[in-house]
């Protein structure tokens, strides 16, 4: 009767996409990224088909909490390594990455090396004492010795907060690069791929999210090594060609001094193109780059998808080597998008990137399309179809992970903890949270369709800002401090999380239309005094010129989201204030409300996550 | 199989053996953590007051700090090889011990004390 149920299911899901897909009418994209609609529609379906295929194997298995969850605690060290690189390398990383490399050169990297010092950390301090003193969530391991209404519940709100942030953000980035590339409207992906993720967690819970991570990891490696080849080919596999080729690049230089530097006349003498290849082209202030690198550093240690993956695992050992396999991957597959951002620039030209996408997001695809298309023209719409379909699974997965550690914050750590006291059998508790991942995902979904025209860019920023400063502090400071309270985790959670929405909320991440209006301005007055001096404008100078004069018309009289002219916090990134607050506050608050059992329970908790003694192990089936 | 009591937990954070495999551990993933983060945070930092340094070409177009951005890189994976040798030269057998010792005892405990209700 069950698999009879699933059956059913993966013929409804097909049925409707294949109804809605010829049904929508197709507008055009732009003509940069127009591919053979046939091929590129065949990858998505073919993805679809073989992760609901893992779905369907998955719900068979899927029997208990302990399956649902953490996948039966039985995915082995490097399947886990797997999964946590295909967790972690989103759309975001894949497509995010390689686009900032290419539209402000090396300020992209530090989108690579921040995580990879963001795994040591995970691997040093945090995985192994994760799963020898958790269970299936962050709320397990910090309600250890605290009292587990007000820390569960905390914890499980912001894990839902910062579940939707990724929803919007992965889901935003879904329908955009279906609408750019299908020319299915944003609305319509955006359903559609809720539907899906439902689908996924509901049905197959975290074995199905453990395998199409797996298998998308696969994929997204394969991704990788293929575009890498092909800028590898056009260069003679010499990265100091190029490099010199990037420098020596007009369209490049044109890039720098206009839209970056935003200098309206070319200084004398200076290198453009070097200047691309030089640090600080996105960020200019250290301290903001520094708090975006303690960001990552901290905040994906505190993600609680992330951490949810050491449960997967049998024991503190696996989850170690799980973490070493991933560094491997995500490593070498950083690499890979180094070159192939840079590759971008020097070969679609950061003008055409921005011009499809301000984000730089369809780098990558670009790419494929372009330098394939030189050995044949199908060649190059069948890899801009892969890597649109792989981007795709990426997305799928990622989700897919995330609700899932959004259900179980509210399932497992309030209903199930808190509400039920711990007194609800499998069945019940199975239940629970399958109707609470519906219940995640459709808030996603009503999310994101409403941030259809929304920059999404500070969402990224604010949900590793609040890990970082909340998450953090309160997870390494109960597994490392003895005088570690309820009041301290509560009050972690709280100042982190306020402290870095709100510092973002006022930061210059946000949109000003005065500043935008003053910049313009700037450019308006340079030029129209070269033309009163009798210059006479070059073609680039007089749009620039427009375009100038337009912004400054639209924008003078906005005011941001919060109705402010200008940033009040001058950093993007609030890391450099919101991670210490967070850590103050745990500090602060714990000395104000010590709790005498909670003290005298340390040891337990030290013993525990130092040895494995006690840890928590699969149910036998 | 009987619940470990706060008792046992205390016995056990005391015991010479745990000491030893606790202050290993703390100077090992302590001290390579702080490490990796001050060298870490030198990039973003350098990269903004020492910028004659960071643009300084090494080899053809190929500026210093591309070089500290692949030393990120090989280190950490070197650093994760590391830590995994030394975890099953020294912490691993550690841990073995003390869960060893916790074993004989409860073997030679005899008598089972009721364990306290955990909230």
């Amino acid at each position: 009767m069950k698999r009879l149920s699933h059956i059913v299911a993966l013929a409804v899901a097909l049925t409707m996409l294949a109804v809605a897909v010829p049904a929508v009418s197709f507008a055009a994209g732009p003509a940069a990224l127009e591919g053979n609609r046939a091929i590129t529609v065949t990858m998505f379906l073919i993805v679809i088909a073989i992760t609901l295929g893992i779905v369907i194997w998955a719900a068979r298995r899927t029997r208990t909490t302990s399956d649902f969850y953490a996948a039966g605690s039985a995915i082995t060290g490097v399947q886990n390594g797997f999964a946590i690189a295909g967790d972690f390398c989103s759309a975001a990383t894949f497509l995010g990455v390689a686009g900032l490399i290419s539209l402000f050169g090396f300020d992209g990297l530090y989108w690579s090396i921040g995580p990879m010092m963001a795994f040591v950390t995970i691997l040093l301090l945090i995985a192994e004492p994760c799963r020898n003193l958790g269970k299936y969530t962050v709320g397990d391991i910090l309600s250890f010795r605290a009292s587990p209404v007000p820390v569960r519940a905390s914890i499980a709100i912001v894990t839902v907060v910062l579940s939707i942030m990724y929803l919007i953000l992965q889901m935003v980035g879904a329908g955009r690069l279906m609408q750019l590339l299908l020319g299915i409207p944003y609305q319509v992906s955006v359903v559609g791929v809720g539907i899906l993720m439902i689908g996924y967690v509901m049905f197959g819970g975290m074995i199905a999210t453990t395998w199409v991570q797996i298998i998308k990891a696969c994929l997204l490696m394969f991704g990788g090594l293929i575009l890498f080849i092909l800028v590898g080919v056009k260069v003679g596999f010499n990265p100091f060609a190029l490099f010199s080729d990037v420098a020596g690049s007009q369209a490049i230089r044109d890039w720098v001094q206009t839209a970056v530097m935003k200098d309206a006349v070319p200084r004398a003498g200076f290198d453009y193109g070097q200047r691309f290849l030089e640090p600080g082209l996105f960020m200019s202030n250290p301290w903001d780059q520094l708090a975006n690198c303690i960001g990552f550093l901290l905040g994906t240690a505190g993600m609680p998808h992330i951490l949810m993956r050491f449960f997967t695992v049998p024991d503190a050992k696996a989850a170690r080597k799980s973490v070493v396999v991933a560094m491997f991957l995500i490593g070498g597959f950083f690499i890979m998008t180094a070159f192939s951002g840079f590759g971008a620039a020097l070969f679609v030209t950061p003008q055409l990137i921005a011009k499809v996408d301000p984000g730089g997001n369809m780098a990558n695809l670009l790419l494929a399309k372009i330098i394939g298309s030189e050995i044949a023209p199908w060649v190059g719409d069948v890899l801009m179809a892969f890597l649109c379909a792989v981007a795709f699974a990426t997305i799928l997965a990622v989700v897919s992970g995330v609700v899932l550690a959004g259900a179980g914050g509210i399932s497992h750590d309030i209903w199930v903890s808190i509400v039920r006291k711990g007194k609800a059998d499998q069945r019940e508790q199975l239940i629970a949270a399958k109707i609470t991942s519906v219940f995640v995902g459709i808030g996603g979904i009503l999310i994101a369709m409403a941030s259809e025209k929304q920059n999404v860019a500070h969402v990224g920023i604010i949900a590793f800002g609040v890990a970082a400063s909340g998450n953090f502090p309160a997870v390494i400071l109960s597994l490392f401090w003895r005088k570690m309270s309820t009041a301290g985790i509560c009050a972690a959670l709280l100042f982190g999380t306020v402290g870095a929405v709100g510092l973002v909320l006022v930061s210059p991440t946000m949109q000003y239309p005065k500043v935008i209006a003053a910049s313009a301005q700037k450019i308006v007055t340079t030029l129209e005094k070269k033309q009163v001096d009798g210059a006479v404008l070059t073609e680039k100078e007089l749009a620039s010129l427009a375009k100038a004069r337009d912004d400054y018309a639209k924008n003078r009289d906005g005011t941001s989201i919060l109705g402010l002219d200008k940033p009040l916090y001058p950093m993007k990134n609030p890391g450099i204030a919101s991670v210490p607050l967070g850590f103050l506050a745990a500090i602060v608050f714990s000395l104000l409300f010590p709790n005498k059992r909670e003290e005298k329970a340390f040891d337990e908790v030290y013993v525990r996550q130092n040895t494995g003694i006690g840890i928590s192990r699969a149910l036998e089936h | 199989m009987k619940e470990l009591e706060y008792t046992d937990w205390v016995r056990i954070a005391k015991s010479p053996s745990f000491i030893e495999l606790h202050r290993k551990k703390t100077r090992f993933l302590f001290g390579w953590w702080i490490c990796s983060v001050l060298f870490f945070f030198t990039i973003p930092l350098g990269a903004g007051y020492l910028p004659d340094l960071f643009r300084y070409k090494v080899i053809g177009n190929i500026n210093f700090a591309y070089v500290l951005v692949i030393f990120t890189f090989f280190a950490s994976w070197y650093l994760s090889i590391r830590y995994m040798r030394w975890a099953n030269r020294v912490s691993d057998p550690l841990t073995a011990h003390v869960v060893e010792e916790l074993a004989a005892r409860r073997d030679s405990a005899g008598s089972v004390a009721q364990p306290m209700a955990h909230t």
